[in-house]
């Protein structure tokens, strides 16, 4: 198949959308509603092209080329359409991006930019919508900032499969709302589809923007489905995670654990300083004092019952190299094969 | 896993077996959802709870627990009987199809469903559709292999995928989900009795010749004991030291009276680990060592992906990383360790983990590699035994049905069976520091179905007096249809109601797992300020 685009001619596949043809050609075309992950709905309209012959521009995300298609994507009428659906959004959405959790990251507010959107000529006689509350505590909802796409709707019907959120009421007062709060699994799958700052995460106090955090990517200590994640960084605290939909095999997606279940690194309860065993109490002690005890009471057992009378479990929380050192301590310097470790409970 | 998690939407049909996929593998359970809601992938649970996935399965068959291999032979005997097998593939691929046939005759749908109480049509409408499928994939988890008869669960297992060539091709295999991040990993590097690093035998010369040569050190070629026989050791005084990193017994192993009082009969107990857990209260010596977000290394998942652990913030205090921990000591004790980093011990694993070889921290990048990866050019393997089986030809094992070592009877009528909670993860020392976690999850109950609760004259909420022949646990029961009538369900969480006080120690004879899903009890009222 044959087509056009921006004046590059192209080779392409039958089946694919106009957007996807774009985007292997590094053309590049603004969108809002459309999500890899989710079945495409064409209803933000940011993504109009104009295709030869035909009346009325097109929705990308949702229109399949054909072969002899002729598209531009950035022509002076397409630009103000674009210009004029962003002045529209911007109608009732707050300019809230100094508070805004979302400043510096948000899809919005790079499209202003970038559609240089300085003038907003329409006002509408609306109140502000109110807080409710959200199917989870972890979340909470703004609803002057929704910009009305449904990623998250869509989210949690299409990618976690528990259709807890949907649109209610109309016009200038729809707003998303937890029609089924009970099947809400606070994975914050719709949190992180949000391309605004309409839904944020309440449970960290401390709130970082993206050029002052460090963003370091690493695989979720939880289960055995190894999910990859972000571990976000501010003055040597995790303050957020987030995902690379292209890292690792869960496409982006995570479970409440993964999302929300990092606390404990930070937690007040964990251990600092080596412990021993003082009658009934265990006391606080050096490295060196642990150690030594440690090698010279397992020096004196080894040699008075033999190799075997010791046992070591490693660990599945472990890393490989915590556990293969492990495993070659057990086997080499105390001279025992007795190691295992839980993974058969 | 023999096959990977993104290919099982190449599946037609995917039958799930004691895996609870949405609260114990979340992420697999949204993706199983949506498989079956956008790629029109039939799901089969089979369990004996009404988990989750029954919502978006189009079949769900509820065996009593305990009772697997009747119904996976029922399977064989309606796949054979009705000419259903791949005679192709079993006749190039496999052996032993003779010696199963022997066996099969007797294990009618009729005959299963007097054993599990599977209705017969259902079963064999089931047999049918996983057999005709092009492709037809089989997951399972805990709820197959914590058995006394787990091994045979698995084989029989095995043997369905055989018999109709589900393996070896996308979108089928026999895939196991590993339940914690890095249990896969643990496994690979040896940290189990009979095995060096790569599964390599112990007691064979040629491995430990291998090692002894590459460690410089005379090893043992005795395979040691597993983790069930350390605690009975210690218990009877054999075992005079133990040292534990990350790990805590005291919450996750079956009967955990005697686990205390194994622990507490030792000369020597070193507890390494992140908090004060219940087992390193019981500790000599604790060492505090550093979590998942202070640490350089890699984790592999359950499909076998080695992936980059990256060190994100500072350890407190004086924790250090447990590698590090193990270098010191080991100096300490004349066999010095002087790694600079844990690339450096990942290089020195590649160099005698043949499935490693090929793996370096620059290739993992963000995506990981499943091993097997014998070279650095080898992309790595992401669906095993393709176009030929590993071992050669795939062995086909009969296995007869055997019952549970113990089932319900006049003085313990319930079956309890145990299993993980969505919010929390194992012994929870990490899961309960989480607010939100927390906030959903705080109490542990045990679930009840409503009827026997009715009879028994128990209100939902109430507090109940749960009891097996090895102790008892004081609890709020939660009425519930996920169990069906005459099995009780709870989560082994959390340490101040130990389901392990209640559950059998007794070990499958191969794998030494032992029967945490079936447990006798009996269940009664709890009349505050008295006791049991
Ligand atoms: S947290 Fe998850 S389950 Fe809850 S509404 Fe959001 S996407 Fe849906
Ligand atoms: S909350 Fe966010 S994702 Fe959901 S509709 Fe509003 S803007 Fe879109
Ligand atoms: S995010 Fe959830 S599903 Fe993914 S590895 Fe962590 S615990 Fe498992
Ligand atoms: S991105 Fe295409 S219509 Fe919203």
């Amino acid at each position: 198949m044959q087509i056009v685009i921006d004046g590059k001619n192209i080779t392409a596949d039958h089946g694919l959308t106009i957007l996807e043809i774009a985007k292997k050609e590094g053309i590049h075309i603004p969108t809002l509603c459309f999500m890899e992950k989710l079945l495409p709905i064409g209803s933000c309209r940011m993504c109009v092209v104009e295709v030869e012959g035909y009346e009325n521009p097109v929705t990308a995300c949702n229109t399949p080329a054909v072969d002899g298609m002729v598209i531009r994507t950035n022509t002076e009428k397409i630009r103000n359409m674009r210009k004029d659906i962003l002045r529209f959004l911007l109608i009732n959405h707050p300019l809230d991006c100094p508070i805004c959790d979302k400043g510096g990251e948000c899809l919005l507010q790079d499209l202003v930019y970038e559609y240089n959107v300085d003038v907003q000529p329409y006002t509408i006689k609306a109140p502000l919508k109110e807080y409710k509350e959200y199917s989870t505590p972890a979340i909470k909802y703004h609803p002057n900032r929704c910009v009305m796409c449904s990623r998250c709707i869509r989210t949690c019907r299409e990618v976690v499969g528990r259709n807890v959120l949907d649109i209610v009421g109309n016009g200038f007062d729809a707003r998303v709302e937890p029609v089924n709060p009970d099947r809400c699994i606070a994975c914050g799958e719709c949190l992180s589809a949000c391309p605004v700052g309409a839904l944020t995460e309440t449970v960290s106090p401390t709130k970082g923007r993206i050029w002052q955090i460090k963003r370091v990517p690493t695989v979720c200590a939880y289960c055995g489905v190894g999910c990859s994640l972000e571990l976000n960084v501010l003055d040597n605290k995790i303050i957020k995670v987030t995902t690379d939909v292209n890292a690792g095999m869960n496409k982006g997606v995570l479970c409440a654990k993964g999302r929300f279940g990092y606390e404990f690194v930070n937690s007040p309860e964990r251990l600092t300083k080596p412990l021993i065993r003082k009658g009934n109490e265990l006391v606080e002690t050096t490295w060196d004092e642990a150690l030594s005890f440690v090698a010279s009471k397992l020096t004196e057992i080894k040699n008075k019952y033999g190799s075997d009378s010791i046992a070591g479990l490693a660990s599945a929380r472990c890393t490989n190299e915590d556990n293969y050192l492990f495993q070659k301590f057990i086997r080499a310097v105390i001279g025992t094969n007795n190691v295992d470790h839980c993974a058969r409970l | 896993m023999t096959n990977s998690v993104e290919d099982l939407k190449e599946a037609e049909v995917i039958i799930v077996t004691g895996s609870n996929t949405t609260e114990t593998h979340p992420v697999i359970g949204m993706w199983l959802r949506h498989l079956s809601r956008y790629k029109g992938v039939k799901l089969i649970v089979v369990d004996p709870r009404k988990i989750d996935l029954t919502e978006e399965a189009i079949m769900w068959l509820s065996p009593k627990p305990g009772h697997d291999v009747a119904w996976l032979n029922g399977m064989a005997n309606v796949i054979i009987s009705e000419g259903l097998y791949n005679k192709k593939f079993v006749e190039e691929q496999t052996e032993g199809f003779e010696e199963l046939k022997k066996i099969i005759d007797k294990y009618t749908p009729e005959y299963v469903e007097q054993i599990c109480g599977i209705p017969a049509d259902k079963l064999r409408e089931v047999a049918r559709i996983y057999a005709k499928a092009k492709n037809a994939a089989i997951l399972y988890c805990m709820g197959i292999t914590q058995h006394s008869k787990g091994t045979d669960n698995v084989k029989a297992i095995s043997n369905l995928a055989l018999l109709c060539g589900h393996i070896g091709k996308p979108g089928s295999g026999v895939n196991p989900l590993r339940g914690q991040n890095n249990v896969q990993g643990a496994c690979d590097m040896g940290g189990l009795p009979d095995v060096y690093p790569g599964y390599q035998k112990v007691h064979l010369p040629e491995n430990k010749a291998k090692f002894e040569a590459f460690w410089n050190v005379e090893l043992s070629d005795k395979p040691g004991l597993t983790i069930v026989e350390m605690t009975n050791a210690a218990y009877e005084g054999k075992l005079k030291a133990m040292y534990i990193m990350g790990e805590n017994p005291m919450v996750t192993d079956p009967d955990i009276t005697h686990v205390e009082e194994a622990l507490k009969n030792l000369e020597l107990l070193i507890v390494q680990d992140i908090f004060l857990t219940e087992t390193a209260k019981l500790a000599h010596v604790v060492l505090p060592s550093a979590s998942f977000a202070e640490k350089d290394g890699t984790f592999v998942n359950t499909e076998r992906r080695v992936q980059l652990v990256r060190k994100a913030v500072n350890e407190p205090g004086e924790a250090k990383q447990d590698w590090k921990i193990i270098s010191e000591l080991s100096t300490k004790m004349g066999y010095p360790m002087n790694y600079k980093n844990a690339e450096e011990i990942f290089e020195e694993i590649r160099k005698v983990t043949p499935q490693y070889a090929g793996i370096t921290y620059k290739r993992l990048g963000l995506k990981g590699i499943q091993w097997p990866c014998p070279d650095e050019n080898h992309p790595g393997t992401p669906i095993l035994h393709v176009g030929k089986i590993a071992r050669g030809k795939g062995l086909i094992v009969p296995v007869e049905y055997r019952p549970p070592a113990e089932s319900a009877d006049n003085e313990y009528p319930f079956v309890l069976t145990t299993g993980r909670n969505y919010y929390h993860y194992h012994s929870s020392t990490m899961t309960r520091k989480a607010r939100v976690l927390n906030y959903y999850c705080q109490e542990s109950m045990v679930e009840i179905n409503p009827e026997d609760a009715n009879n028994l004259g128990i209100g939902d909420g109430e507090w109940v007096v749960v009891e097996s022949r090895r102790g008892h646990v004081i609890v709020k029961a939660k009425f519930s249809d996920r169990v069906p009538k005459g099995v009780v369900f709870k989560h082994f969480h959390f340490s101040e109601a130990a389901v392990n006080k209640l559950t059998n120690t007794i070990l499958d004879p191969v794998s030494k797992i032992p029967e945490l899903k079936v447990s006798a009890v009996r269940i009664k009222k709890h009349v505050k300020g008295t006791t049991v």
